[in-house]
């Protein structure tokens, strides 16, 4: 809808529009856009983790004004911005469980994208991009957990780069590469920090293409059918706005309770050790949105193939990630929403549990027991894409779907009506 | 915390499997002897320091502590916040030696601290503390409490849990036995050793009970100064934002109506 009117103001957003069509463009993305009319709750999250990243923006540049990245003076610098720089503990507390609440937000989204078969056709590139925001922001969280510079920050910088010493032929100078010397220290703290800063802005331009996919066939819906007609779609303006305004306000409710009164809970208490290469830490755990990945990667205790475990389960680790690349294709099932398939709905929940058992294995030693539910956790994992996904969608005899999302939602009388409005 | 949390889940999870029941028991010389938790009055999302536990706290690190553990990511300036005049600070500064230089003729030269000094480190450096502490290194204080298990229970549990080995236990050369440490062999003699060690200026009777909480409270403060401004300004937030979630949800409804 182009602009109207004859006001002073009109008449400049026309000149502008003309040339770069800027109100335009937003006019016809949220205003015109068509909405399903049905998104439920779990649809806030997309917006949400819009959101939190620009606060991880703005908090991480602040606080990049007052950090040292040296690996003398980091540990102090962070110390100094808690006590000396003006409201620094605020920032700081929020960047760093800015940091747990993003992958809480990320985390849901993609869980709420499984349920409802937000992956399938035609949003298989709409996908496959949120996995790669996925990657990205576990590069950029890992470094900037780096950066305090703290026991944990170390020991778990070494570990982790350490994986890709598994890699034949290359792997210990792609080691080196990443250190930028022969151990985990300055040179590699000052080239985490660069890519710490950068990271942030690929994925905003990552987010861009996200949301241009999205854009194109607009959002899937808990009904996983198709748009039918104007009776199934409102505009995303002041429907959604509203409704993502009254999520947004109760998550920052949520994260302000964890920042004000509990922002230590989520952190490891050796990470305010400063780092100590002569001193290993009693147990080196990752931070918690790492930990089923953790735990992956350490359940390969036996070579395979002869294959040395340590490869094995680095592999694993980064195919559990991988994986999702190709989920779209592995999913034989032509229905989105899991509402209207019973066997999914089911494994869709054993998946969870799955992720959560996975979750607390990789927060323990390996020993003992552990080692085995670590085991079996991990193979499930990779059960349920490889093997259940692919059979279930033959198998199963999906409920049948409703004619469209308005005759669902409004009942078959009154979606007349609402197309008419 | 998070751990424990996660330990208690896992705890729980494995006790459901029949056959997998816990570990085989330690050995008295190594088992974990549980943290017994105490009242502080700055637990939960109102608690505040105390400002008079505060000064009895710094008065026993000043006395007791502050031999051997330093402070430094503390300011003498930084003492005014819990209650002292900036002379008194000022005063308490001068006490102290620092390095300063190079003057106007090249030299480095001593001179009292200022209160914006840094508290000055009983040692020079890590080396010399080792060799006046029998090889081991006191750890700086002023993250003690957030960087430890447990965080003030642990560092009380430490001050009050010097007990005598057990008979079955060696115990190293110039060690301790501390219940709450773990391995339970220490390096540091007992801190707090009888009642009335510090005479306090608010006349409170010193226990070692009532001193190692004092210090407790004071070495958290130290590792976490800005709390009570963090409560405060977070029941504010909370407040507005329940208000604020109110108003939008009525919005909401309203702006929904005319579709449903």
């Amino acid at each position: 809808m182009p602009v109207t009117g004859t006001g002073r103001i009109s008449r400049i957003v026309r000149w502008i529009d003309y040339r770069l069509p800027f109100v335009a463009t937003l006019e016809h993305e949220l205003n015109e856009y068509p909405t399903p009319r049905n998104l439920n709750y779990w649809w806030n999250f997309g917006s949400l983790a819009g959101i939190m990243l620009v606060i991880m923006i703005v908090s991480g540049i602040v606080l990049a004004m007052h950090y040292t990245p040296e690996s003398t003076m980091a540990f102090d610098s962070v110390e100094r911005i808690m006590r000396d720089v003006n409201y620094g503990w605020l920032l700081r507390y929020i960047h760093m469980n800015g940091a747990s609440m993003f992958f809480v937000i990320v985390y849901i989204h993609i869980f709420r994208g499984l349920y409802y078969g937000s992956y399938k056709y035609p949003r298989e590139l709409l996908w496959m991009l949120g996995v790669v925001i996925l990657l990205l922001m576990m590069a950029t969280a890992f470094m900037g957990y780096v950066l305090v510079w703290g026991q944990m920050s170390y020991w778990g910088a070494t570990v982790i780069t350490n994986l890709f010493s598994a890699i034949p032929i290359f792997g210990q100078k792609i080691v080196t590469l990443l250190w930028g010397g022969f151990t985990v220290a300055n040179p590699t703290l000052n080239r985490f920090f660069s890519l710490h800063y950068l990271l942030p802005f690929v994925i905003v331009a990552v987010v861009g293409l996200h949301l241009i996919a999205l854009h194109q066939h607009g959002s899937n819906n808990p009904l996983g059918i198709d748009h039918k007609g104007p009776q199934d779609s409102i505009p995303f303006h002041p429907y959604y706005t509203i409704k993502d305004l009254f999520g947004l306000t109760v998550f920052l409710l949520i994260f302000s309770v964890v920042v004000f009164f509990y922002p230590n809970f989520l952190g490891d208490p050796q990470n305010y050790i400063p780092a100590n290469p002569l001193q290993t830490p009693p147990d080196i755990v990752p931070e918690w949105y790492f930990l089923p990945f953790y735990a992956i990667l350490r359940s390969m205790t036996f070579n395979a193939l002869g294959i040395p475990s340590k490869l094995v389960g680095v592999l694993l680790m980064f195919s559990s990630i991988l994986l999702l690349f190709v989920l779209p294709w592995l999913d034989t099932s032509r229905v989105r929403s899991a509402t209207f398939r019973p066997i999914y709905k089911k494994i869709f929940w054993l998946l969870v549990i799955d992720v959560v058992a996975l979750g607390i294995v990789g927060a323990h030693p390996p020993a003992g027991p552990i080692v085995i539910v670590g085991q079996i956790a991990t193979f499930y994992y990779f059960f349920h894409f490889l093997i259940l996904i692919p059979l279930i969608g033959k198998i199963e005899r999906p409920r049948p779907l409703p004619t469209s999302i308005g005759a669902a939602v409004l009942g078959p009388g009154a979606a007349e009506a609402a197309g008419g409005e | 915390m998070v751990n424990r949390f996660l330990a208690l889940m896992a705890a729980g999870a494995l006790a459901l499997i029949p056959g997998l029941a816990g570990p085989a028991r330690a050995d008295q010389c190594t088992e974990e002897v549980p943290l017994p938790h105490q009242q502080w009055s700055f637990e939960g999302p109102l608690g505040t320091y105390d400002e008079a536990t505060l000064q009895r706290g710094f008065q026993v690190y000043k006395e007791v502590c502050s031999t051997c553990h330093e402070l430094k990511h503390l300011a003498y300036r930084d003492l005014t916040e819990i209650g002292y005049s900036d002379d008194q600070v000022k005063g308490f500064a001068a006490q102290f030696q620092v390095t300063d230089g190079p003057n106007d003729q090249g030299q480095m030269f001593q001179r009292p601290a200022r209160p914006s000094d840094s508290f000055v480190a009983p040692f020079p450096n890590d080396q010399a503390a080792r060799v006046a502490n029998n090889g081991a290194l006191p750890p700086d204080m002023s993250l003690l409490v957030k960087a430890r298990d447990g965080g003030p229970d642990y560092v009380y549990g430490i001050a009050t849990g010097f007990k005598d080995a057990p008979a079955s236990c060696k115990l190293g050369a110039n060690m301790y036995w501390n219940e709450h440490f773990p391995g339970h062999q220490i390096a540091m003699p007992p801190p707090l050793t009888a009642d009335g060690q510090v005479t306090y200026a608010d006349g409170t009777k010193a226990t070692i009970n009532q001193m190692a909480a004092d210090v407790t409270t004071f070495l958290a403060w130290a590792s976490e100064p800005n709390l009570n401004e963090r409560h405060r300004m977070g029941a504010k937030v909370i407040l507005f934002l329940l208000v604020l979630a109110g108003l939008f949800y009525a919005a909401k409804r309203r702006i929904w109506a005319k579709i449903h």
